[in-house]
């Protein structure tokens, strides 16, 4: 029983890690699909943490703050799009850019309202999206097994949670069953037949750059007024970049990305739960290991050792007309 | 053998069509009559103008000057999706596909017919259905378009065209990709479409297919259109005359040649391109020191991948070449030992192989000889040596500007070739391969670079030319052998053709009798 | 035909174009600035005198210069051969692990010989670090972007285990290593003026400078004066006609990657040799990232490199002294204009071509009667 215990309760915290990744590497998933390459989705968590903690801590509406939050995520993006898209930049110095003025600015902004160091000040659970019960979770919760499963892990999470994993089906629904995302597809292998076929290039990929704006901007959101109850700087801990490598361990397909969001998340949750616990025949398990596995695990998959990760063929190469 | 009397109108009607880009003339004052439903072909050299003068039709580009018109109405077309609404289809020579989707997904891309794809989806099932049946055009509609062959992936850019309503199709070279059985599969639809009273532009520069397959062609020469036959009233020599033209080939002072030892021996050679199609497909000759032989081909026909395996540059798929009476060690099969052989290699392409723009021109006159120690006995360069090494090339070739620290970017085509003669010229190699040497060269340079390839030759050296122009192969060339889809179709002295014959054996019609 | 760039003349392509580049990035700090309610100039002032106002101001800023230096040069070099190396902060961590193994272990060696030794070990691991995703670029085709940000990750977590279990300090609180003997040290620039009774306060500043400054001709010697750096740029510039040219682009991948991670070690040596004389956590603190905008900034050139170096040398020092003075403007205002610096010197630098070319043309014709 105890084991069963310790099970839910990091599965639990995994579904909570695993949430900005879902949401970070879904947002990753349209743009790069799209053929535009996102490594900014770490700076643009960022911004979109900070700026739904301020205004959520500033308008006291934690709807307020994911409006904001997701705006300036969108305005981010659109920065890293009109450099990619109409500038023909290189993708990955636009990205790197993002990341860097996004860490620094979500500091810098913070402090300067603040004075707390960048830290915003603890949000009223008001102006939060808390946790919900669905219903009947209490007087479930008491069947063995399915209950506890019920009441801990699939009831009890906020709304932003609950909409990540519903995003999971709808972005694969429309990638695969509307006109827009078969255009979306085409364009990030393609981008040549795409604009013969009488389709802009540009506006597919500029929708593409927005949506991801959207999902990271939640991803951000649910970071500061959801997971936690304030901004601090440096948030995301590298959870941008765990959610690209997701992204390519996942093949840039939506339900393997859920399922290795949830794979990290639960790495996480573990590594947590492990620290100063004892394996037997290998002894104390440096918790950095842990840390350190989908790192590895993305390299090995690039390496070529478990299969080809093939990104969309027009990846990161800026469309210029050419007949 | 139009088949109907000329009361309707043309299908489409180009009237003086002119488009520049920059300094390059691509289409002069083109007219074009198309009747409806007949097949009409377009043929002419390389650098004609027929795919400018196709893309305009799509849409690609707007011409300068000129009007278009589609069933006898005036049309501006600025987009493809312009061109589409009015009915007109293009197959390109470089498909248009998207390979990891499927066929029906390729073929609903901006034909989807709704937010939604799946009523889209049973509706165009229902329309391949049709056409397969019409037009025996089986294809899987759930079949990964990047598994299919080359074939049927042609079949499917047909069918995008012909489920967007196409009335008129055009379709570039498209049987530059094709095995003959697939070329003749491709022959039979058109024919079908055709007794459906769609209307087929068919460009291709391979004279055989016009004759079997056209009712009536046009042909260009040099951004203009030259001539219109009907088909049935004119013939492959007729056709070669007017696509290559009565110029005055250039002549310049060449004494006999006294051809030495073998010097490179191709033994029947099959190269494969990066696809993996096979663009060399068994071709053995000889090369003799103190000759120069000419490679004449349309471009696209394996001359480039020839080249490249004897450069060392692309693997051989089979066969052997032998240099100096041996095949090469397996170490040196590649640009450097092939190098160190004494084989200089003068790139088709300047810009993308030859040269690196960015560079001085001084840098660029190192690319492939950067380790000889007169560029710097230890471990630096010695700038001063390589400076002036390059200004003594500059004078010898009358590079201009005289300028070694210049990058190469900025000098003009006919200079950047010259950089490029002169570094491999200078090496006095055995043997020399030249791949289109005065491509985007001014006529000064060209007698220049000619005078020099001569020189070469009569210095006994072995040189290899090949070239698409085919003024240059009679100056130059000693013997000529013409190269058609991977194949060399016969071998001629030039005081023994002429360039209709030899077009001919360019175009892939059957070897006559010398 | 695609449209190249407007073509400018040679002087606004090499000076004109990165200063209005550079001078973007700085006015829309300074318009930063403004918006959290500072005045920009005064912040400039302060920021100056921070980092150039007295000796001591100079020898900080000269000793964040020594890192930025090499990690400018390791991103440089392996922008010369088209490569992005993102990870040279994860090269300069474990290049720190070299030198402090070094020193520890090799602690029987006389004098500063085991400081030669620590260098020459630092500069190893950090190539040999490099050469990690280098080769599986060259060999297999894994996009070095994405390999070198995971390698960052995995350094920060192996050197992490590393300093807390294994390698720290007995009875230390701190996870840091015990500290070197004091023949693994680069001497300090004051103790060494101190030597010729030269009175120079207690910074950072050490001799690794010099090295800093001899890696950058060295750079600039091998790229431009040897065939190794011949056959390097020609691979960036045009790898098709670098395999005419008869040269191994996955050859020269390998070997760009393992110059790039010795360089990247230079900053161990600046950093823990020369200053702190033991292991710590997570020493590199970001410097690896400058290192791209410091690049970027100095277009992959030494000599830019290292005016760009002592620039945001001035930007870390000086802004350590703006934040004490205007706590609003903390310390995070350097990553924010070390970001714009690479928006606008690295991912939008074509964008001001249009504008600029227009200006110059229309100077050259002269006002309108």
């Amino acid at each position: 029983m105890e084991t069963f215990d310790a099970f839910i309760v990091v599965f639990g915290s995994g579904i909570r890690l695993g949430v900005p990744l879902i949401l970070a590497c879904l947002a990753g998933l349209w743009s790069e699909r799209s053929g535009v390459v996102d490594i900014g989705l770490e700076g643009k968590m960022l911004v979109g943490a900070f700026a739904a903690a301020a205004i959520a801590a500033l308008s006291g509406s934690a709807w307020a703050g994911l409006a904001g939050g997701v705006a300036a995520t969108i305005f981010v993006s659109l920065v890293h799009g009109y450099a990619s898209i109409d500038q023909r930049a290189n993708q990955i110095v636009s990205g790197t850019a993002i990341n860097m003025v996004a860490d620094g600015l979500t500091a810098l902004v913070g402090n300067a309202i603040w004075s707390q160091g960048g830290r915003t000040p603890q949000i009223p659970a008001t102006a939060l999206f808390n946790t919900i019960d669905l219903p009947f979770a209490e007087s479930f919760g008491v069947v063995p097994i399915l209950g506890p499963i019920y009441r801990r892990l699939i009831s009890g999470h906020d709304l932003v949670t609950y909409f990540a994993f519903a995003l999971v089906p709808l972005t694969y629904w429309a990638l695969y069953s509307t006109r827009f995302g078969l255009r979306l597809r085409a364009v990030g292998e393609n981008p040549a037949a795409v604009d013969t076929a009488g389709i802009s290039v540009r506006r597919l990929r500029y929708s593409a750059v927005v949506i991801c704006g959207v999902l990271v901007g939640l991803s951000g959101v649910y970071l500061s007024i959801a997971q936690a109850a304030y901004f601090q700087p440096h948030m995301s801990a590298g959870k941008g970049f765990i959610a690209l490598a997701a992204l390519v361990f996942a093949k840039w397909r939506p339900w393997p990305a859920l399922a290795t969001c949830l794979l990290f998340g639960f790495l996480d949750a573990l590594s947590i739960r492990l620290q100063g616990a004892i394996l037997p025949m290998i002894g104390p398990v440096p918790v950095q290991a842990i840390e350190a596995l989908p790192y590895i695990l993305t390299v090995v998959l690039l390496a070529g050792f478990i299969g080809k990760a093939i990104p969309p063929k027009a990846s990161g190469v800026p469309y210029v007309k050419e007949v | 053998m139009a088949t109907e009397a000329g009361k309707s109108a043309p299908a489409i009607e180009l009237i003086g069509v002119d488009k520049s880009f920059g300094p390059v003339h691509a289409n002069r004052q083109v007219n074009l009559r198309v009747e409806r439903g007949v097949i009409h072909g377009i043929v002419g050299e390389n650098g004609a103008g027929k795919s400018t003068l196709m893309s305009i039709l799509y849409g690609f580009y707007e011409a300068d000057a000129g009007e278009i018109r589609v069933n006898g109405e005036p049309v501006r077309i600025r987009s493809p999706r312009e061109a589409i609404s009015h009915g007109i289809g293009m197959v390109h020579q470089h498909f248009m596909l998207v390979p990891p989707l499927s066929v029906l997904e390729n073929v609903m891309l901006g034909a989807e017919g709704g937010p939604l794809l799946a009523p889209g989806t049973a509706a165009i099932r229902l329309q391949l259905a049709h056409l397969a049946k019409e037009y025996a055009l089986e294809v899987d509609p759930d079949a990964i378009v990047g598994e299919l062959s080359v074939g049927l992936q042609q079949r499917v850019e047909i069918l995008k065209a012909l489920v967007r309503g196409a009335e008129i199709l055009v379709l570039d070279e498209p049987t530059a990709v094709l095995t003959p059985a697939e070329a003749d599969q491709l022959f039979a639809l058109l024919r079908a479409l055709k007794s459906q009273n769609k209307t087929i532009v068919f460009i291709t520069h391979k004279l055989r297919e016009i004759i079997s397959l056209t009712d009536r062609v046009s042909v260009m020469r040099r951004g203009e259109m030259v001539a219109t036959f009907d088909t049935a009233k004119t013939s492959p020599p007729e056709l070669a005359d007017a696509m290559v033209g009565r110029k005055v080939i250039l002549k310049i002072d060449k004494g006999p040649a006294h051809p030495g030892a073998v010097a490179l021996e191709a033994r029947h050679l099959k190269v494969r391109d990066d696809r993996g199609v096979l663009r060399v497909d068994d071709v053995s000759f000889t090369l003799r020191e103190g000759e120069i032989v000419g490679i004449a081909g349309v471009a696209g026909n394996g001359q480039s991948e020839l080249l490249e395996a004897l450069a060392g540059i692309r693997p051989l798929a089979s066969g052997e070449i032998l240099i100096d009476g041996a095949p090469p060690p397996p170490s040196r099969r590649n640009p450097k030992g092939v190098r160190a052989l004494s084989v200089g290699h003068v790139p088709e392409d300047r810009q993308r192989v030859g040269l690196v723009m960015p560079f001085e021109a001084c840098e660029s006159a190192m690319l492939g000889f950067q380790d000889d120690p007169v560029y710097g006995r230890g471990v630096l360069f010695d700038r001063r040596a390589i400076i002036a090494d390059e200004a003594a090339k500059m004078e010898a070739f009358d590079i201009r500007p005289r300028a070694p620290l210049l990058k190469t970017g900025s000098f003009s085509g006919g200079n950047q070739q010259k950089i490029v003669l002169a570094r491999e010229i200078e090496r006095n190699p055995k043997i020399m391969l030249v791949g289109q040497p005065t491509r985007g060269v001014d006529i000064g340079a060209i007698e220049f670079i000619h005078k020099r390839i001569v020189a070469l030759r009569d210095a006994g050296k072995a040189v290899l030319l090949v070239s698409v122009e085919l003024d240059e192969i009679f100056a130059l060339a000693d013997r000529i052998l013409a190269l058609c889809a991977g194949r060399i179709t016969g071998e001629r002295r030039p005081e023994e053709t002429n360039p209709q014959d030899l077009g001919l054996l360019m175009a892939g019609v059957a070897e006559r009798a010398a | 035909m695609s449209a190249p760039h407007k073509p400018l003349p040679g002087w606004a392509d090499v000076a004109l174009i990165p200063l209005v580049n550079v001078t973007a990035a700085f006015f829309i700090s300074g318009l930063v600035v403004t918006a959290i309610g500072e005045n920009p100039f005064e912040a400039v002032r302060l920021l100056l005198v921070g980092a150039l106002g007295d000796l001591e101001g100079v020898g900080f800023t000269l000793y964040y210069a020594t890192s930025f230096i090499f990690t400018g040069l390791a991103v440089a070099i392996c922008f010369h051969a088209g490569l992005f190396n993102i990870g040279v902060e994860g090269q300069a961590y474990i290049a720190g692990l070299g030198a402090a193994l070094a020193c520890l272990y090799l602690g029987f060696l006389p004098g500063y010989t085991l400081a030669f030794v620590a260098i020459l070990v630092a500069a190893l691991f950090g190539a040999a670090f490099a050469a990690i995703p280098g080769y599986l670029q060259a060999k297999r085709d894994s996009h070095i972007v994405i390999t070198t940000i995971m390698f960052n990750y995995i350094a920060s977590a192996l050197m992490g285990y590393l300093l807390v279990d294994v390698l720290r300090a007995r009875g230390q609180m701190n996870p840091e290593t015990p500290t070197f003997p004091p023949g693994g040290v680069v001497p300090h620039f004051h103790d060494v003026f101190a030597l010729v009774g030269v009175n120079w306060p207690v910074t950072p500043f050490n001799l690794s400078f010099l090295i800093a400054l001899a890696a950058a001709f060295s750079v600039w010697v091998v790229i431009w004066r040897t065939r190794l750096g011949y056959e390097i740029r020609t691979v960036g510039a045009n790898p098709t006609a670098a395999v005419y040219g008869g040269v191994s682009p996955a050859r020269i991948t390998i070997l760009t990657t393992l110059l790039s991670g010795a360089l990247a070690g230079g900053m161990a040596v600046n950093v823990i040799l020369g200053e702190e004389h033991r292991l710590i956590l997570e020493y590199t603190a970001g410097f690896g990232f400058v290192g791209i905008a410091v690049a970027l900034m100095g277009r992959a050139h030494p000599v830019g490199i290292v005016l760009a170096a002592i620039l945001f040398g001035m930007l870390y020092q000086g802004g350590a002294e703006l934040a004490f003075d205007k706590p609003k403007i903390s310390r995070d205002m350097i990553v924010v204009i070390q970001g714009l610096v690479v928006l606008f010197a690295g991912a939008l630098e074509h964008m001001f071509r249009a504008p600029v070319a227009t200006l110059l043309a229309r100077r050259a014709a002269g006002p309108p009667i």
